[in-house]
């Protein structure tokens, strides 16, 4: 008896290391370009779930921009540019009373960990980047209490979310738990593990809302693999053979446990997982899913809205190349097929050409 | 101008990213742009730690440097607590400040680059956005892609965007005053002048080429020769 106590303390104990403080709430909120261009939905429901489902504080100034992070990793802009354009981000934090800062990207979310990281180790470049956004724009500013990425909040709250959810992560016919890939961003916990929730080696953040909702997580090989982006390897067209092998490798991984549907922290991995699957399908006439499908890729922000019952049209799953239908189906969530390619108040905006191989619907 | 290794050891990411590298290989194993590109981090930490002057010179006007993915995987991996991802930051910081970077085929990318993605910055607030991301340019970007920015105002209203508008909200308009504020970020902390660096001496590279700079943006956006890839990746 007494073993097994030891045996859980020390589990505890090894556990702690990887839990992260999450506050419960007050949030100065920053937008992820790449979230913006290609899931604009997703950042609505966030917003619309935090403020209305779970009754948060969440702010956003119309004055934030950028981080300047993907610029920083395509190297094309110096180390203090990227560090003055956060601080005037801090100063807008400072400026509106929070503490607690929130970010979109996870690129972003990297960026600021490692450059408050750097302001720690090295406290004359927080000096430096002082004087520096105090030249350009005469701001000041207080370093967050707290940093979080946006799931590491939908992860706090997740069990809140599974009480008022209608639908479950849960196969309507068979009653089994749907079988879900988990992609963690790379800059969410691979630099400094101990800032995202699980670390680098069990990064849990992802599996949480997983477990909570219904549905089974899938190991596989390649499960923390990059998904592909590289940053210059694909804002240059002449590289993205390097993004498109990458995310290759990952679905060649995952294709023997039959993925019912992946779900994705980073803004940037479900637009490669999801277009690439379209361009593999063109390339080489292969496909993930069941029937000629792919396998349907999300933000953690859209299985949310699922789950407590959004239409999927007005989160956006339109936007998706890889049809997510076969599994709306497999939940039972309803949809309209006319609704899902017209414009505010049904209006007729045509509708996307099919692609040749990849079924559509 | 100091040595090139005292050059780089000015920089924090080498600083943090460099302390004593056992030569062990697991930057390598674990790197992505390794299986595909004829590329060993390992290599070239272990040159820069060398302190040797004239095979740093060659790193730096490499086409070598510019493989890596930055995802930091091996930031994760190395057992001696090194960050093989930011000596190469550190390494192509260089290359640029020193116009290095002209002298490789996927150095010189960094003129479209710059082109893109400060551009963005300075026009629009954002690293990306929905006008300058043409589907003729992302064709991988699919069908719904191509739809979507023949009907953005009519997509982003559907979905409750503040497309272009004032006040917050996805892809709202930053104000003036906000972008003007980042110019002068850009002009305090050496990114316009690294903007300079970049213009000017590709601008020379592309007259030696005898090409108009659209046709040098195009080369250096679209054009891969052989030789950069792994004999693995060569034969996919």
């Amino acid at each position: 008896m007494r073993t097994r106590i030891m045996i859980y303390q020390g589990k505890q104990k090894i556990w702690s290391e990887y839990q992260k403080e999450i506050p419960d709430d007050h949030w100065f909120y920053v937008r992820s370009c790449i979230r913006q261009n290609f899931f604009p939905g997703a950042e609505v429901m966030f917003m619309k779930i935090c403020r209305e489902e779970l009754g948060k504080d969440i702010y956003e100034t119309p004055h934030h921009t950028t981080c300047g992070g993907i610029a920083y990793h395509c190297d094309t802009i110096p180390q203090e540019t990227v560090m003055t354009i956060v601080a005037r981000q801090f100063a807008l934090m400072t400026e509106a009373g929070y503490e607690n800062y929130a970010a979109s990207c996870i690129t972003s979310f990297g960026n600021y960990i490692e450059i408050l990281e750097t302001w720690n180790e090295f406290p004359e470049v927080e000096a430096k980047i002082r004087e520096l956004l105090w030249k350009a724009c005469r701001r000041e500013f207080k370093k967050p209490k707290y940093v979080a990425h946006a799931s590491d909040l939908i992860y706090k709250f997740r069990n809140d979310i599974a009480a008022k959810a209608k639908y479950r992560l849960v196969n309507r016919k068979t009653g089994e738990p749907l079988k879900v890939v988990e992609h963690i961003g790379c800059h969410y916990s691979k630099m400094f593990p101990s800032k995202g929730v699980g670390g680098a080696e069990y990064p849990y953040v992802l599996c949480g809302m997983i477990e909570s909702w219904g549905g089974n997580v899938i190991d596989y090989p390649e499960r923390r693999h990059c998904c592909g982006y590289g940053f210059r390897q694909y804002h240059v067209k002449a590289n993205r053979g390097y993004s498109i092998s990458n995310t290759h490798k990952k679905f060649e991984s995952m294709e023997p446990y039959h993925p019912d549907m992946i779900i994705t922290n980073c803004p940037g991995c479900p637009y490669f997982m999801d277009r690439w699957q379209y361009a593999i399908s063109e390339m080489e006439g292969k496909t993930y899913g069941e029937n000629g499908f792919g396998i349907p890729v999300f933000t953690y922000e859209e299985v949310a809205s699922l789950v407590l019952g959004y239409d999927p049209w007005d989160i956006g799953l339109q936007l998706h190349q890889v049809a997510v239908e076969p599994l709306l189906d497999k939940i039972g969530i309803p949809y309209n097929p006319d609704e899902k390619y017209k414009g505010l108040n049904h209006k007729d905006i045509m509708r996307p050409e099919l692609p040749s191989v990849l079924k559509c619907c | 101008m100091g040595k090139l290794f005292d050059e780089l050891s000015k920089d924090y990411r080498v600083r943090e990213g460099l302390k004593t590298c056992i030569n062990c290989g697991t930057c390598t194993a674990i790197c992505p742009a390794a299986e595909f590109y004829r590329y060993d981090p390992r290599k070239i930490v272990d040159i820069v730690q060398s302190k040797d002057e004239e095979e740093i010179e060659k790193l730096l006007k490499s086409d070598t440097i510019w493989y890596c993915g930055e995802c930091m995987s091996c930031v994760t991996r190395c057992p001696r607590k090194n960050g093989p991802g930011l000596v190469i930051m550190a390494l192509r910081n260089l290359s640029a400040k020193l116009g290095y970077f002209v002298y490789s085929e996927k150095g010189r990318q960094l003129y479209p680059l710059t082109k893109m993605l400060t551009g963005n910055i300075l026009k629009y607030g954002y690293c990306v956005y929905p006008e300058t991301f043409r589907w003729e340019d992302h064709i991988e970007s699919g069908p719904v892609w191509k739809w979507h920015t023949q009907h953005l105002k009519d997509n982003f209203e559907r979905l409750g965007a503040n497309y272009q508008g004032d006040g917050p909200g996805v892809l709202r308009k930053i104000p003036q005053e906000s972008l003007d504020e980042l110019q002068r970020i850009f002009d305090v902390t050496g990114a316009t002048e690294r903007i300079e660096t970049v213009n000017r001496c590709s601008e020379e590279v592309a007259e030696k080429m005898g090409l108009t700079m659209e046709e040098y943006f195009r080369k250096t956006f679209e054009e891969a020769s052989p030789g950069h890839l792994n004999a693995k990746a060569d034969e996919y």
